[in-house]
C-alpha cells in the first residue's frame, strides 16, 4: 500500500499543493514533482551538500528531510535565488565573476548556503567562508575562487581589487 | 538510493508520541533527520512506521532553573549554539557545537537525536558525559530518569526501549567548573572525530580543585577518566601535571578501525587531553 500525505508549501514564492508518498525526500520532490532540476542530488546521505535549500530561510540538506516535513515552509531552491527578471543576485554576480564554478554540480548548494550564511554573517573572514562551506564538496575549483567569489559578494573592496 | 514503503505519522503532543509507540510495531522516531535520513535513503533502516517528533512542541526549549539547564529533546543544535543561558554556564557547549557536522545540518540536527543515535564520536554525547547529565525518558509506564554514565548500554545502543522516547536532558549547574575546554582531531572540519576530549577544571589559586574529562571516538560509547581525575585533584595547575595526566589517559581502551588504530587513538587521546586541560585551566584562571 502507497502511504501518502497532501501538503502545502510555497517554493519560490508559488504556492504549491499536492499529495506526495511518505518516504519522498524534499529533493526528490523539487526535482521530480516540481521539474526544479536545479537542485542536485549526489551523495543522498547528507555528506556532499549539492542538494541544499533553504527552507523558512535556514540552509538545509533536501535529501535529509521528507517533503511531507515540509508542509507550510517556505522553500527557496536555486532557481529563486535571481530575480523575476533573470536578474542574478550579487553573490550569483560574483560566481560568475570569479569562475566559482567548473562542471556546476556542486554550484546549486554553494549559492544556497552562501546566501544563508552571508545573510546571518555580512563580513566574513576567509576562514569563516571556508568553514560554511567545509559542508559542500566541489571537486573542480580547489574551492579558491568559490572563496574569492563570496568575498566579493559582501562587497570587501579590498578582496575585489585583487582579481 | 531511495527510503523503503514506510507510513509517516505526525503526533503534535507527548501524549499521542505515546500512543503512536504503543501501537505501531516497527517505528522509528524521527528527530533532525541528520543520521535516520541517510540510514532510511540507504535502507540500512527500514521501519514499517515513521513517526515524526518535529510537530511536539513541547520537546524543544531551553529552559534554566535554580539549579540545571534543561534542554527538550527536539531542540535544534544551531538554536543551542545561541542560547544564552546554556552557553553563559556551560560555554563548552557553543565550543562542541561548532564541530557537529556543518552549520546546514546543525540547521535541522536536534540534541536528543544526537544521544539516540549514539555516534562513539559524536559531541553532545561527550559534552553529556563530562557534565553528568540526567536524561529524561517517557514510556507507558511513567517517566523516568537516568544518569548519562547509564545511557550508553553497548555501541550506538541507548538506553532506550522501543515504546519509549527520550524527552530532555537535564546539566546540572553545580558540573559547570569555570574552565571548560572541547578539542577533537578530525581529518576535515565537520568530519566524524578520530577523537575529541571535553575537560572542565576548577582552581583553588594554582591548584586544581575538580576536574572532569570526557572522550570520544575512542571508546564505544563517550568514557569519562574518572581515576585521571581523581589524580588531578590537589595537584599544582601546570605542565608537569597535565603531561601525567596525558600519560595516564593513553592507558585508554581504544577501537580500531580500517582507517585508524586503537593504539593511534590512544596517542591522541593523551594529546587532546593535555592540550584541553591546559586551555581549560587558563579559562579557570580568566574566570577568577
Amino acid at each position: 500500500m502507497k502511504h501518502t500525505h497532501r501538503i502545502s508549501l510555497t517554493v519560490n514564492g508559488r504556492p504549491v499543493e499536492t499529495e506526495v508518498e511518505d518516504r519522498l525526500h524534499l529533493a526528490d520532490f523539487l526535482r521530480r514533482e516540481l521539474k526544479l532540476t536545479g537542485t542536485h542530488l549526489g551523495c543522498e546521505h547528507g555528506v556532499c551538500g549539492a542538494c541544499t535549500v533553504l527552507v523558512d530561510g535556514r540552509a538545509v540538506r533536501s535529501c535529509l528531510m521528507l517533503a511531507v516535513q515540509a508542509r507550510g515552509s517556505d522553500v527557496t531552491t536555486v532557481e529563486g535565488l535571481a530575480a523575476e527578471d533573470g536578474t542574478l543576485s550579487p553573490l550569483q554576480e560574483a560566481f560568475r565573476e570569479h569562475h566559482a564554478l567548473q562542471c556546476g554540480f556542486c554550484t546549486p548548494g554553494m549559492l544556497t548556503s552562501l546566501t544563508a550564511f552571508l545573510r546571518d554573517n555580512p563580513a566574513p573572514t576567509d576562514r569563516e567562508v571556508r568553514e560554511a562551506i567545509s559542508g559542500n564538496i566541489c571537486r573542480c575549483t580547489g574551492y579558491q575562487p568559490i572563496v574569492a567569489a563570496a568575498l566579493a559578494a559582501t562587497g570587501d573592496e579590498a578582496i575585489e581589487g585583487e582579481n | 538510493m531511495k527510503s523503503a514503503p514506510f507510513a509517516y505519522h505526525d503526533p503534535t503532543t507527548v501524549h499521542e508520541l505515546m500512543g503512536l509507540l504503543a501501537d505501531k510495531e516497527n517505528a522509528k522516531l524521527l528527530a533532525g533527520g541528520q543520521s535516520l535520513m541517510p540510514m532510511l535513503n540507504m535502507r540500512y533502516a527500514m521501519p514499517d512506521h515513521v513517526i515524526d517528533l518535529n510537530g511536539v512542541a513541547s520537546l524543544a526549549g531551553i529552559v534554566e532553573t535554580d539549579d540545571a539547564i534543561e534542554i527538550g529533546a527536539m531542540t535544534r543544535q544551531c538554536d543551542l549554539m545561541a542560547a544564552a543561558p546554556a552557553n553563559d554556564r556551560f560555554p563548552i557547549l557553543a565550543e562542541a557545537l561548532t564541530q557537529v557536522g556543518h552549520f546546514q545540518t546543525r540547521n535541522r540536527g536536534t540534541v536528543g537525536g544526537s544521544l539516540c543515535h549514539l555516534d562513539p564520536s559524536a559531541e553532545l554525547p561527550c559534552i553529556a558525559a563530562a557534565t553528568d547529565a540526567r536524561l529524561a525518558i517517557r514510556g507507558p509506564r511513567g517517566e523516568r530518569e537516568i544518569a548519562m554514565a547509564d545511557w550508553p548500554l553497548a555501541y550506538m545502543t541507548p538506553n532506550l526501549e522501543a515504546d519509549e522516547a527520550l524527552i530532555g536532558i537535564r546539566l546540572p549547574k553545580r558540573t559547570a567548573l569555570a574552565g571548560q575546554a572541547f578539542l577533537e582531531f578530525a581529518r576535515r572540519h565537520g568530519d566524524f572525530a578520530i577523537a575529541g576530549v571535553a575537560a572542565m577544571v576548577s582552581l583553588e589559586g594554582e591548584t586544581i580543585e575538580g576536574a572532569s574529562i570526557a572522550v570520544a571516538g575512542v571508546g564505544s560509547h563517550p568514557i569519562r577518566l574518572r581515576e585521571v581525575e581523581a589524580a588531578l585533584e590537589g595537584e599544582p595547575a601546570n605542565e608537569a601535571t597535565f603531561k601525567a595526566a596525558a600519560r595516564e589517559a593513553r592507558g585508554i581502551e581504544a577501537m580500531s578501525d580500517a582507517y585508524v588504530s586503537g593504539k593511534y587513538r590512544q596517542r591522541l587521546t593523551g594529546v587532546l587531553v593535555e592540550r584541553a586541560l591546559t586551555k581549560a585551566a587558563a579559562r579557570a584562571r580568566e574566570a577568577a
